[in-house]
């Protein structure tokens, strides 16, 4: 898999630029005390990129630690469900850990080892990225704190006590609503203060640059085992790939092998799905492309919800790990030139298909991943009975139990 | 034939190093920030840096955050960079010829959102003479366009340097600053601290050189970042041309005579020292 780490030669879809802008989103808007540690990052992954070693020891770990490649599964009882002809989901809801958020936690604590940072920092919404980053620091024996808000740490209790058993430190973030925004901000903070012996784990990708581009790295992993996998199955024509956006990980790891290796004929409509909470027409969503404009916020220049005066708002989602006021830059350049389609999905469509996908094809998905699973009867519609979809699963719906009991799901 | 210096330097001419408040704009209410700044002026300082309320403050401490709450709370929510230019006017006429020249803290977003040319030409309209962007590295592209369009309006630029700083980057913000160079104390956010970080002279002498190199070896440089009594300020004062003090002033802002009271304390403290041989 190391093509995920560089596109393919004859490749037309190139970014982010040297200063890691997508377009005109991305770059780097930090202070000045964090600006060398940057650089230096970028310096060390431009060097382990090329280092068959440390690609070796990546993906020795995906195999053997994290289960992969994770399967591509034909949900029959789903697709008839929904109006499709073909529905396959790729299971990163079976990765250890349960999220694809491992696939990056290695990568970049692999990377802060290389470079000789013994303690690791992260934030975290669901939870997952904090327990992926527990867990690969565990596993490298790195010293590790996680920022977690405080009305995610209520949301997401199991998570919070699995960090901990990991060995990493949770540190409650009290400010504004206390969730993965605010939990943002006081990890740059604290990495700020840290920073010469502290390496920053970004759970998604955004963030200065190089993190939107190494994350997209090391979860690449995720569209180039499905375009095997599909060549495999000799699938040929596929309609669609659809994919839940919060900062945009899981999604852009899905999408950007098909961006590089098919030609813009060949490729399939890649759909992502954003948090539109109680509805965009209300106040209350997380839905940065439809309702948002471009701005700065935890580093980076993208699409965002702000006030007049430049202030980021407040987002909401049911799911934690949706529920953040920006997306990743790469993203929102994708949005502009067209090359993704961003739909919103409310918390009761989410709903919908987590109970769907639970009692059709015996998996219980996490409410972030619902909310790409819910597009698919939308696109039954549009793309009609015969089409085949492709939907990253990105994690599993053990940390959700109380939101769904809340929500009374079980028949 | 040396006219009387514009903009940020005239703080740095009175013969003694530099005091320079920082104050958050709207804090405790407009009111109550009008009097304050009014305060800090009489009782001694030779710059402000009014900070402009906003909600993702990741450069800033307990102390600055919670003030630009309370600010935009009461002010019933909206109390940004427009409302602080506005303050600043108000502030800047009112206190004529006596008053020390302002520089506006802000972050990036506010004025993108604005835009970079409009916000450059309010400051200037409002009186403003400098701007800090703590999230805005010289050399990024949105850097450039700032800085033309502060130049066009006469606004100067302070670019912060840091401990961490390396000398290509020292450099770089050396020649893109305008005003002064701000030198960040610590690596951390602001806020009020214990002891100062015994490598401070070392930064300031790195960025002289590094202003010598860039052909402005009489920029002065203030050093600012958890400096919060008297006796910090002196022992900044010794080795730097100014002295930033932040959230020691915004956490006696909520009333102006004990804020006046300390402001004084400082200022005598940071005037009586002498021989740093850079201000005159
Ligand atoms: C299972 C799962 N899917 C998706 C996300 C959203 O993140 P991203 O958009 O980076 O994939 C999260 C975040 O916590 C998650 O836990």
């Amino acid at each position: 898999m190391s093509d995920a780490f560089l596109p393919s030669a004859d490749s037309t879809y190139r970014t982010p630029d040297a200063q890691g802008f997508f377009g005109p989103y991305g770059g780097s808007f930090v202070p000045e005390t964090v600006v060398p540690a940057l650089r230096e990052l970028e310096q060390a992954w431009k060097e382990a990129q090329t280092d068959e070693l440390f690609i070796d020891e990546f993906e020795g770990l995906l195999a053997d630690y994290v289960g992969r490649p994770t399967p591509l599964w034909e949900a029959k009882r789903l697709a008839e469900a929904v109006g499709l002809g073909r529905v396959l989901l790729k299971r990163e809801d079976l990765t250890h850990t349960g999220a694809h958020k491992i696939n990056n936690t290695l990568g970049q604590c692999l990377l802060a080892r290389r470079m000789g940072k013994g303690r690791v920092i992260a934030e975290t919404g669901a939870g997952q990225h904090g327990v992926a980053t527990a867990t690969a620091a565990a596993l490298l024996g790195l010293e590790c704190a996680v920022f977690m808000g405080t009305e995610d740490i209520r949301r997401q209790a199991l998570n919070v006590y699995k960090m901990k058993l990991l060995g990493a430190e949770v540190v409650p973030v009290d400010d504004g609503t206390g969730t993965l925004a605010d939990a943002v901000s006081a990890a740059l903070r604290h990495w700020v203060e840290r920073v010469r012996d502290t390496f920053y784990v970004i759970g998604s990708a955004l963030g200065p640059h190089p993190y939107p581009t190494l994350v997209r790295a090391f979860q690449s992993v995720i569209g180039s085992e499905t375009i095997a996998q599909l060549e495999n199955r000799s699938i040929g024509k596929v309609d669609a790939v659809v994919a839940c956006v919060g900062g945009g990980s899981n999604a852009i790891g899905t999408f950007y092998p098909f961006l590089t290796s098919l030609s813009a004929e060949e490729r399939p409509m890649l759909v992502g799905a954003e948090a539109a909470g109680e509805g965009i027409e209300t106040a209350r969503h997380g839905a940065s492309l439809a309702k948002g404009s471009p701005g700065v916020m935890h580093g980076f220049y993208s699409y965002l919800l702000q006030d007049e005066g430049g202030n980021p708002m407040e987002a909401y989602s049911i799911s934690a790990g949706l529920d953040y006021p920006g997306i990743g830059p790469e993203h929102s350049h994708l949005h502009d030139a067209g090359l993704v389609r961003y739909m919103p999905v409310t918390d009761a469509e989410a709903l919908e298909a987590f109970a769907l996908l639970s009692h059709t094809e015996g998996i219980i998905p996490a409410i972030e991943s619902s909310h790409a699973l819910a597009l698919l009867p939308r696109l039954a519609k549009e793309l009609g009975p015969e089409a085949t979809v492709v939907v990253t699963v990105s994690g599993r719906g053990d940390k959700d139990m109380d939101i769904v009991r809340e929500a009374g799901l079980a028949r | 034939m040396s006219a009387a210096p514009r903009g940020l330097a005239r703080a740095f001419s009175a013969g003694h190093p530099a005091l320079v408040v920082y104050l958050m704009a709207g804090y405790p209410d407009r009111e109550g920030s009008l009097a304050a700044l009014t305060a800090a002026a009489e009782a001694g300082a030779d710059l402000i840096e009014l900070g402009v309320p906003y909600t993702d403050a990741i450069a800033d401490g307990p102390v600055i955050r919670r003030a630009g709450e309370a600010a935009r709370d009461a002010a019933g929510g909206t109390f940004g960079l427009a409302e602080t230019l506005d303050l600043a006017a108000e502030f800047i006429e009112r206190s004529g010829e006596s008053a020390p020249p302002v520089a506006v803290m802000t972050y990036t977003n506010p004025v993108m959102r604005m835009g970079w040319a409009e916000a450059a030409r309010r400051m200037a309209d409002a009186g403003v003479s400098g701007a800090i962007l703590p999230d805005l590295p010289p050399d990024s592209p949105a850097a450039q366009e700032w800085t033309a369009a502060a130049r066009e309006a006469g606004v100067d630029t302070v670019y912060l340097v840091a401990p961490t700083s390396t000398e290509d980057r020292l450099r770089t913000v050396a020649e893109a600053s305008r005003g002064f160079v701000y030198c960040v104390s610590t690596t951390g956010v602001t806020g009020e601290r214990e002891s100062l970080p015994t490598e401070v002279p070392e930064l300031v002498e790195r960025t002289r050189a590094a202003l010598a190199a860039a052909g402005s070896p009489d920029l002065p440089i203030a050093v600012g970042f958890g400096v919060s009594t008297p006796e910090q300020a002196a022992e900044i004062a010794r080795v730097a041309d100014g002295v930033v003090v932040g959230s020691a002033c915004v956490k006696r802002q909520d009333d102006p005579s004990q804020l006046a009271g300390f402001v004084g304390k400082v200022a005598d403290s940071v005037t009586s020292v002498t021989g740093n041989g850079v201000s005159a």
